[in-house]
């Protein structure tokens, strides 16, 4: 296999591995707030039921859990899904566990804003509504924008973990070829694009972060 | 015209106990149209715990509250309080307060922080809300601070931003809690002042201060509050000059060393 082949295989890799990484994005990054919310509520059992939730996610490898919704359909129920269910099974994965890391972090930020703000939003005569999505809520992301980058960069590499369900993204297409050259250079360069994207992504994040500077407490 | 002995806030044997301590022990207070109150006293003698109550911000234990013909929270058969939650709604729009440390909230700019309540709270359109919100941000004197952030302004601006923002609400009825007590000397003269325009122009006011000169000079009546009962109240230069309680004499002559 010449370089450029290589290269094309990693590369029709990469774009599965964004896939992932934005899907998960999208949907942990408003699923944590429900997290965070549900954790903090003050109705007992839905709190406990939270904290259960991020202790099932936090403590057990990412890796078995994409496992256990792969193969939990047909272990549990006797229901055989085609192989279609193989991507939607990694990406609950994904979802579900970054939501719970995600939900703790939005869980500090939130219990950091003072008292005051709520205070304040109280006498002013906001709802409740009004005053987490339009006062809490913004404070909140500008708090947690590092903890959340962490937490982005970490995901870009963590992608890698869907090569468990033969999904065909960067780490499992490197690993291909790296078998079927006897070779390591796939993995030099699958390293330097996962580095080269989180890269892009800490630019990114840089920006964000600076736009939120226009203010400090 | 508008009777003057209209009473705004009649608040009636209120008691508020924070686990064992009983912080305040049946206070009663009437507030009249126009009227400008100051209350006084030590640090932990009820002062703002009296005001929280009043703006619904803590739940009293027992006693009752109204503001003009809401009654906001009535004694129950047991004397224990009941609060109406849709009494609460109606009551917020009667009064506003302004906090210590301000409160404002740090992500908007001026002009949002006193425009927004007025347009997505009392419903006025984004246009009328910032003509309203402009109006008082010149009355407060900081015209051209519209579109800076809190975090810009020295402490006295803040205030007056959070003075603004809680007049562009049209209360009725307005509490301080140690508007001053955040700032140097300067910039409580800056703060004063502006209180001191608004009780000219018959703004009905409660003001928790330490600022006991101020007091006797803008107060139509001093309250003095200890260990959670009214020592002693009257008109503001009598209580000021000649108090008529011991324990009122001896906070007195110890604010002024």
């Amino acid at each position: 296999m010449e370089l450029t082949a290589m290269f094309a295989a990693l590369i029709s890799g990469f774009g599965m591995t964004l896939q992932i990484f934005v899907i998960t994005l999208v949907g942990a990054l408003p699923l944590g707030v429900l997290v965070a919310l549900a954790r903090m509520s003050s109705f007992k059992p839905l709190a406990l039921l939270a904290r259960f939730y991020i202790s099932i996610l936090r403590g057990t490898p990412l890796m078995l859990q994409l496992m256990a919704w792969m193969f939990a359909p047909y272990y549990i129920f006797g229901i055989s899904l085609g192989p279609d269910w193989k991507f939607a099974a990694c990406l609950i994965g994904f979802v579900l566990n970054y939501s719970a890391y995600f939900g703790e972090i939005y869980r500090s930020g939130i219990q950091s804003i003072p008292r005051g703000q709520y205070e304040a939003a109280e006498i002013l005569g906001y709802t409740r509504a009004q005053c987490f999505c339009k006062i809490i809520l913004p404070q909140v992301v500008k708090r947690i924008a590092p903890a959340i980058g962490n937490e982005i960069i970490a995901l870009v590499k963590d992608t890698s973990l869907a090569f468990v369900l033969g999904i065909m993204e960067m780490f499992t297409q490197a690993k291909a070829i790296a078998a079927a050259l006897a070779n390591m250079t796939p993995y030099l360069v699958a390293a330097l694009i996962y580095w080269f994207f989180t890269l892009f992504v800490e630019f990114v994040l840089n920006k964000i972060e600076k736009k939120l500077s226009y203010y400090h407490d | 015209m508008t009777n003057e002995n209209e009473v705004l806030v009649r608040i009636q044997d209120i008691h508020k106990n924070f686990g064992k301590n009983e912080v305040l022990k049946g206070i009663t207070l009437n507030v009249k149209k126009g009227e400008v109150v100051a209350i006084i006293g030590s640090s932990g003698g009820g002062k703002s715990t009296l005001l929280r109550c009043a703006t619904l911000l803590e739940t009293m234990d027992a006693g009752s509250l109204s503001y003009g013909d809401i009654e906001v929270v009535k004694a129950g058969a047991s004397g224990k309080s009941l609060y109406d939650k849709p009494a609460m709604v109606e009551a917020r729009k009667k009064f506003s307060l302004v906090f210590q440390d301000f409160n404002l909230f740090p992500h908007w700019t001026v002009l949002r922080n006193v425009a927004d309540a007025p347009h997505n709270v009392l419903g006025l359109t984004k246009e009328e809300a910032e003509a309203r919100a402009r109006t008082f941000i010149e009355k407060m004197g900081l015209v051209g601070k519209e579109d800076m952030v809190p975090c810009d302004l020295s402490g006295g601006q803040k205030q007056r931003v959070a003075i603004a923002r809680a007049l562009a609400m049209n209360p009725e009825v307005l509490f301080f809690d140690e508007p001053t007590s955040a700032l140097d000397p300067e910039l409580t003269r800056e703060v004063l002042k502006v209180i001191r325009d608004l009780a000219a122009e018959d703004m009905t006011m409660v003001i928790v201060t330490h600022e006991m000169r101020f007091a006797a000079e803008v107060a139509d009546r001093i309250i003095f509050m200890d260990k959670g009962v009214i020592v002693e109240e009257g008109p503001a230069l009598e209580v000021y000059n000649n108090p008529k309680h011991q324990r009122t004499r001896d906070f007195l002559s110890q604010a002024s060393e």
